[in-house]
């Protein structure tokens, strides 16, 4: 006979009706411990105070007008990155391909750049440059759209291994344009020209401007509609006469379509150069972003800003103490422990062993309340059933 | 003096053995007196027992305070509504929920039930109502799936044997195979665990052995994917069985079930309970409570509210217990009028996945103004025919007509999408089997499952959701849907509220023609009746209803002719108001050499 008498320590009861409010308390929470943590590790490896890691943290993110405005613009390009991802998600098509798309969307803006820039004017090349940007950029994500469509291909895996042909083509095209270039191309002329002077101040509004639009379309629209219901049930969308093929190409479309806008403005707006390296990885992050905010465009502004805010007063703190590139890697990474482990707590509750445990036992049914030893051992029961009387009394013990 | 003492002694010792003998002699009768005492005790010992035990899930009250027992050696029903906590309460003894309070004892003794494997150690078997098969495994390897290795205790075989080399004195030969074999222990639990998992095939044996006690009919080496529900069903119950429980649980087990196979299931019960063994039955349908428990426990909103022996109850008490108050049992079937056929399907055929015909050759008529009942057992083509007609389903060979009744033209809606009948302007409405993994979409809200189907609706590229917000109110009220606020997720509301939303919005649409397939499954009473009355409405107002359904004894109160299919084929179109259960159900398994083809429409005196 299996003999434990030991109630479980806890057990997990998962919550039915989250608030709102009491997810985003958590998260919030759950931000604040993980930069304690990322100081506290800090202070514990290194000679350098928790003081000292604050104070850097702050200085390399608020300190000069010139990381405050790069703060911004970095949020601002990781913020794009995830809205152009977050339609294919909302569809429940796991796009990991962002950063493939980008990528080609940089190629195409760069082979307009080699091949007019400085010879035509700077408008036409803009121009001829943001077509060829779109257009790279939609091919690399209606290839594994129309693979699902016709197919039911693992949009997944596709769109991750998309990921690397684009860098070796990007590698090819440096190679045969540029055959004596170090892995970067550079660029002379074509440019946009920065607004009102400030070079970062682009980005921002583009990002604002689209993070709002992102947010109507998916809520108010109803191609935004629509790509819900295929997301949460192709047979609902078949049901009512969803084309499922059509939706999921034209929202692959459109998720091209900004990332070869976001490949056009890093290389024609920031870097005025073309590498593989280009994107630096936002296509992953960007990803992260998205689902740390739960396909919400709103909330996708703060989420990228906490993480770019770490990312970079952890940089400054690591050059201030010279820990090295890896730290700030270090501590986002502790950032997104954090906050990925925090959804755990805001789906389950735990529930402790009661120290005070109700005293019933099995003879409860005596109506007396007396020992009755010899049914006690084998357990005789009446006979006949005691259902209320049993309730009542142990109402009475508790 | 020795002597003396000697013979002192050797009579000291016969009048002890004397004693002995006596004191065994009556020591053999104490026992068996005890025996009989435990044994007639045993009947009454509590196989189970739960006390106050409460479950909840967020803010939802699953079990509240549910006192329970069960016997050796009786079948108890659990009876009550859906949402009432049954299923719940029984998770908590097979392990699947652990009880936030309250106690549960098994033999007499309190018994911590954390996980099915604990449920398995206390001889609990929980017969789910979703089977838990490997589709691609024969019955026999389901069977013996998971079943864990008898404990091979090194530490005490050891020691065992230590006592056995001390004992053996001047055999060095011995002394030395002991060693051996003490030294080689390790070896042995290894060669257990291979034979155990790789060598003994012939558990089949035993499997077989297990199965032929209880008399049941099974092909141990038939593929899962082979079977029939009821087949599926035998083969988890004697996987119950091989595991040794002694307290079965089975959750709404005739549910998929003929009524002949009922009976034999029912036959096996019966026989399971005279062997001893406690088994608790799930479900709702009180004719089977009647039939098959010795007591029945009526749960109703997760608190218990009575056990009572079936012998002194009747239904009707039951139902009272049940959904606490006095309800009217009767289906009011009123005579069809302005009969009109509406839609004609001719040698409708067509094909599942695997390739195999899920219809063959299926003709028949519906007349608007009369409800057409569809009987079968699951799984026959039912779904396969109401998704051809709505434009789901690739036809091989068929004529499927609609008789537009405004311009009294005929409508061809054979190989149409479902966008294409809409923009024909016929009128169908559809009530799939798939609640929520078709006709709704659990995560959204009233209002945006409102929109499903009218949110392509006008020009404009934003959503209009004012129309659908009405809608969602109407429907909350009309049907009284409860649910917390209008923003709740659909999939959070219970299965009838569910259904009453999903049936609300189809009928909204004004149809002509509505399918409705299993439209009261897992509901209540209430709920059901609040479905029947709905379709009935509908039926007057002149809309062509097609009912699928699984209680013969609604479609018999329900429907003005039943169409019987039986394996993708239609078995016979008969009356329903002359015609018997026992008719249906003999239809529903065997296709009769003349079909019976029952098309006159109804006109009652």
């Amino acid at each position: 006979m299996f003999k434990t008498k030991r109630e479980p320590l806890f057990h997990l009861v998962k919550r039915i009706d989250v608030s709102k409010k009491y997810a985003w308390a958590v998260r919030i929470g759950a931000f604040l411990l993980s930069i304690l943590v990322c100081a506290a590790i800090s202070a514990l490896l290194t000679d350098k105070s928790i003081g000292f890691f604050f104070k850097y943290l702050f200085n390399g993110t608020f300190g000069t007008k010139r990381t405050i405005w790069n703060l911004f613009h970095e949020t601002a390009i990781l913020l794009l990155v995830s809205i152009a991802v977050t339609p294919c998600f909302k569809m429940k098509f796991w796009n990991i391909g962002g950063e493939g798309q980008i990528l080609m969307g940089a190629l195409g803006c760069s082979v307009a750049l080699v091949f007019m820039g400085g010879k035509s004017s700077d408008g036409a090349t803009i121009v001829v440059s943001l077509i060829l940007a779109f257009a790279f950029g939609i091919a690399w994500a209606v290839i594994p759209a129309f693979f699902k469509a016709r197919w039911n291909t693992n949009e997944t895996l596709l769109t991750l291994m998309m990921n690397y042909i684009a860098i070796c083509l990007v590698n090819f095209f440096i190679k045969s344009v540029a055959s004596s270039s170090t892995g970067t191309l550079t660029f002379e002329a074509g440019f946009i020209k920065p607004l009102g002077g400030n070079q970062y101040i682009l980005f921002v509004i583009v990002a604002v401007v689209l993070t709002v639009l992102m947010w109507v379309y998916l809520k108010y629209s109803k191609h935004g509609y629509e790509l819900t219901v295929v997301g949460e049930s192709e047979n609902t969308s078949r049901y009512v006469g969803i084309n499922n093929k059509l939706v999921i190409i034209r929202t692959l479309i459109l998720c091209g379509a900004l990332c070869g806008l976001i490949g056009f403005l890093l290389v024609s707006g920031v870097n005025h150069s073309l590498g593989d390296a280009t994107v630096e990885g936002r296509g992953f992050t960007g990803l992260l972003i998205s689902w740390l905010a739960h396909f919400n465009p709103l909330a996708m502004g703060l989420t990228s800003f906490l993480f770019v805010f770490i990312d970079n007063g952890a940089s400054q703190v690591s050059n201030y103490a010279r820990l090295g590139a890896s730290y700030p890697k270090v501590m986002t990474g502790i950032f997104f422990f954090f906050i990925i482990a925090t959804e755990f707590f805001i789906n389950y509750r735990i529930v402790f062993k009661k120290k005070k445990a109700r005293n019933i036992t099995d003879n409860a049914d005596t109506i007396s309340g007396e020992a009755q030893p010899i049914k006690e051992e084998i357990g005789i029961d009446k006979g006949y059933t005691k259902e209320n009387i049993t309730e009542e009394i142990v109402k009475e013990r508790v | 003096m020795k002597c003396l003492y000697l013979a002192f002694i050797s009579k000291v010792q016969t009048i002890y053995n004397t004693l002995l003998c006596i004191f065994n002699y009556v020591s053999i009768i104490r026992t068996q007196w005890i025996c009989l005492v435990i044994k007639v005790g045993e009947m009454y010992i509590n196989a189970i027992k739960m006390v106050g035990v409460t479950k909840t899930f967020g803010s939802v009250i699953a079990n509240k305070d549910v006192n329970i027992n069960i016997r050796k050696g009786e079948i108890l029903a659990i009876l009550g509504e859906n949402g009432s906590g049954k299923t719940s309460l029984m998770n908590m003894l097979a392990g699947i929920y652990f009880p936030d309070d309250g106690k549960i004892f098994v033999n007499g003794e309190e018994a911590i039930i954390k996980s099915p494997m604990d449920a398995y150690k206390y001889k609990i078997g929980m017969i789910h109502q979703h089977f838990k098969l490997v589709d691609l495994f024969t019955a026999g390897d389901n069977i013996i799936l998971g079943e864990e290795a008898p404990d091979f205790d090194i530490k005490a075989k050891k020691t065992f044997l230590k006592e056995e080399r001390i004992n053996i004195k001047n055999n060095k030969w011995k002394k030395f195979l002991i060693d051996v074999k003490i030294v080689s222990l390790p070896l042995g639990k290894l060669v257990a665990k291979l034979k155990f998992n790789w060598l003994s095939r012939d558990r089949e044996k035993v499997v077989q052995a297990v199965a032929d006690k209880y008399g049941f009919e099974i092909d141990l080496s038939k593929k899962i994917y082979d079977m029939s529900v009821s087949e599926k069903q035998t083969v988890e119950i004697i996987k119950v069985l091989y595991r040794g429980a002694d307290i079965l649980i089975l959750d709404e087990p005739t549910a998929v079930l003929t009524p002949q196979e009922i009976e034999k299931l029912f036959v096996v019960l019966r026989g399971m309970r005279d062997n001893g063994k406690s088994i608790i039955i799930i479900t709702h349908k009180l004719n089977e409570v009647m039939a098959i428990s010795d007591r029945v426990s009526v749960l109703r909103k997760g608190e218990l509210i009575a056990t009572v022996d079936t012998k002194d109850t009747d239904e009707k008490r039951l139902t009272e217990m049940m959904v606490g108050e006095r309800i009217e049992l009767n289906i009011e079937r009123t005579t069809p009028k302005n009969v009109k056929k509406r839609l004609s399907i001719h040698g409708l055929t067509c094909r599942n996945r695997e390739g195999l015909y899920a219809l063959n050759n299926i003709s028949f008529s519906v007349n608007s103004g009369e409800i057409l009942g569809i009987a079968g057992i699951s799984g026959s083509g039912q779904r396969e025919l109401l998704e051809s007609i709505a434009g789901l389903q690739k036809i091989e060979l068929g004529v499927i007509q609609y008789d537009d009744p405004k311009t009294e033209k005929i409508v061809d809606l054979r190989a149409k999408t479902p966008n294409q009948i809409k923009e024909l302007g016929v009128r169908l409405s559809f009530v799939p089997e798939d609640r929520l993994g078709m006709g709704l979409v659990g995560n959204m809200d009233l209002t945006d499952n409102m929109m499903l189907r009218s949110y392509s609706k006008g020009h404009s590229i934003f959503l209009d959701r004012k129309s659908p917000t009405e809608l969602a109110q109407t429907i909350v009220k009309d049907l009284e849907v409860v649910t917390p606020n209008m923003k709740t997720p659909v999939r959070r509301l219970s299965g009838g509220n569910v259904q009453k939303i999903l049936v609300g919005r189809e009928i909204a649409s004004a149809p002509t023609v509505i399918m409705a397939a299993y439209p009261v499954r897992g509901l209540d009473i209430n709920s059901s009746y609040t479905i029947y009355n709905l379709m009935n409405k509908q039926k007057e107002n002149g809309v062509a209803v097609i009912f699928v359904g699984e209680d013969l004894d609604v479609l018999l109160a329900l429907s003005d002719r039943i169409m019987v299919i039986c394996s993708g084929k239609v078995s016979g179109i008969v009356d329903a108001r002359n015609t018997t259960k026992e008719k249906l159900g003999m239809l529903m398994t065997s296709i009769p050499e003349e079909i019976e083809v029952f098309s006159e429409p109804i006109i009652e005196n």
